[in-house]
């Protein structure tokens, strides 16, 4: 058993639900939106295992029954802003109509205008962020490039806490591997009322002691 | 100026008094650098910029003739293979960049090399596979519009870097307008670039205050896009090839230009310096 597991393991009994996660996800994009009077906005994270984007999360304009759908990672715009680590932003592009053809796949929803950020935590890029339709006749300025990039920068530590609660509920729902124990414990501790609780640490510090005295 | 090629009977690390004759130089630097000396009359002919990006789509009326266009990817064993191109462009991206070049300097070559594409693991390596390649090609001027967060690249970035500057091509490099520590933009051998709003494309700042060396045209640019078409866009990655335009235009009237000799004539004839 690793440190690392083992920290998934504590981890995993106390975070929030799956759900929980999904709806933090959807506010960054509500908020996404509010903030560049947006018409959409979405999350696409990075699945490091398969080299896809998966659609995580829409606000505004778009079908929320594509969240989930998966395409390879340096497809279209979000592709090449993962990849390049660079921000972009783009009007008209609704000429170009490989690009419409690829949005309404990825998206459901084919806009005009498009911000998108990638979302970088520490060495890693984690997924990107797009910005859809701000307001007609409303010139970008580095004002709202520097918003987006601070934004970003708090949408990407969400992520990265998401990812670690799924790493650890991994840990948690396979009952054959000796983090689960510890998952269970954490769990079933955090739980528990304020006097059970106090016992209960009672219990677990007198364990720890006998356990580093072997 | 005279170029003086290096001579091998001579040591890398030390100048004897009797070799101090053979690397003499003819300094013709004017009393005052200006704009006019620097790329007055210039086409960009002659110099050879590599577009490090998403391909170049072929015909393009604003990006013309692609001289040349390969793709780079890292085969079994970590070897870099090259293969010729002929998927054009996958995001429109490099056709953008290749664009705004070309609006500068009519005559340079451009030539293409694709490192996106192959999806997001790996993606480092086949950008040091490319960028490896650009350098050893010796094109003069390479426009990179994208950057790394990986640690474990920095270290072989920071040294292809160093080999471009001393085999005298020129690194132009988006720099990050977000809170994390990317590279090649931030290593002093490269030419790093930011946006300011300004529509002028000749409009550009040096920036007093690194990392970030150079401000250029960067929101709201009209660029090429596929299909033949345009749009409009904003970010560091088209302002980055608004300097490299730049450097091919310098590049074409004064080949002899090493890349820091290159960086002072941009600082002299950056707006805010107003040497002119």
């Amino acid at each position: 058993m690793t440190e690392d597991s083992l920290h998934a393991a504590v981890a995993a009994g106390v975070l929030g639900s799956e759900d929980a996660h999904h709806a933090l996800l959807q506010s960054i994009t509500d908020v996404a939106r509010a903030i560049f009077r947006a018409r959409a906005s979405s999350i696409f994270l990075l699945d490091e295992e398969t080299d896809e984007l998966v659609f995580e999360a829409i606000s505004g304009e778009g079908s929320d029954s594509l969240v989930g759908m998966r395409f390879p990672s340096s497809t279209g715009i979000a592709g090449w802003v993962l990849v390049t680590r660079q921000p972009l932003v783009l009007d008209d592009v609704g000429a170009d109509t490989r690009f419409a053809r690829d949005f309404a796949e990825q998206t459901g929803y084919v806009p005009n205008g498009l911000m998108a950020v990638p979302l970088l935590h520490g060495e890693r890029a984690l997924g990107v962020l797009e910005v859809l339709d701000r307001p007609e006749r409303s010139q970008f300025t580095l004002a709202e490039s520097d918003l987006l990039g601070l934004f970003s920068n708090q949408a990407a530590i969400a992520l990265d806490l998401l990812q670690s609660a799924r790493r650890a509920r991994a840990v948690l729902e396979d009952g054959t591997r000796n983090e689960a124990v510890v998952a269970r414990l954490a769990a079933t501790l955090s739980e528990l009322e304020p006097n059970e609780q106090e016992a209960g640490l009672r219990l677990l510090g007198a364990m720890e002691e006998i356990l580093r005295k072997r | 100026m005279a170029h003086v090629e290096a001579r091998e009977d001579l040591p890398a690390w030390s100048l004897p008094a009797e070799a101090v004759e053979g690397i003499s130089l003819s300094v013709d630097w004017p009393e005052r650098v200006d704009r006019e000396w620097a790329w007055g009359g210039s086409t960009g002919a002659d110099v050879s910029v590599c577009i490090l990006d998403s391909g170049i789509e072929r015909g393009h009326p604003l990006v013309g003739n692609v001289e040349r266009a390969v793709a780079v990817s890292v085969g079994e064993g970590g070897t870099t293979v090259v293969e010729e191109d002929a998927e054009g462009d996958l995001c429109g991206h490099g056709t953008a960049c290749a664009g705004i070049v070309r609006s500068f300097a009519p005559e340079c070559a451009l030539v293409s090399t694709r490192v996106l594409g192959a999806g997001y693991t790996g993606s480092g390596s086949v950008l040091l596979a490319g960028l490896r390649w650009a350098v050893e090609q010796g094109f003069r001027v390479v426009n990179m519009s994208l950057s790394t967060t990986k640690h474990e690249f920095a270290a072989l970035l920071h040294e292809l870097a160093d080999s471009a500057y001393f085999r005298r091509t020129v690194i132009v490099a988006s720099a990050h307008n977000m809170p994390v520590e990317s590279f090649p933009w931030r290593f002093s051998s490269v030419i790093s670039v930011g946006s300011h709003e300004s529509p002028d494309p000749f409009e550009f700042f040096y920036n007093p205050s690194p990392p970030v060396e150079f401000f250029a045209r960067g929101v709201d640019v009209e660029i090429a896009w596929l299909g033949g078409g345009t749009i409009r866009a904003s970010g560091n990655s088209f302002a980055t090839p608004h300097l490299a335009g730049l450097c091919a235009l310098i590049l074409g009237k004064h080949p002899e230009l090493t890349p820091f000799q290159l960086k002072s004539v941009l600082h002299l004839t950056a707006t805010n310096v107003v040497c002119q």
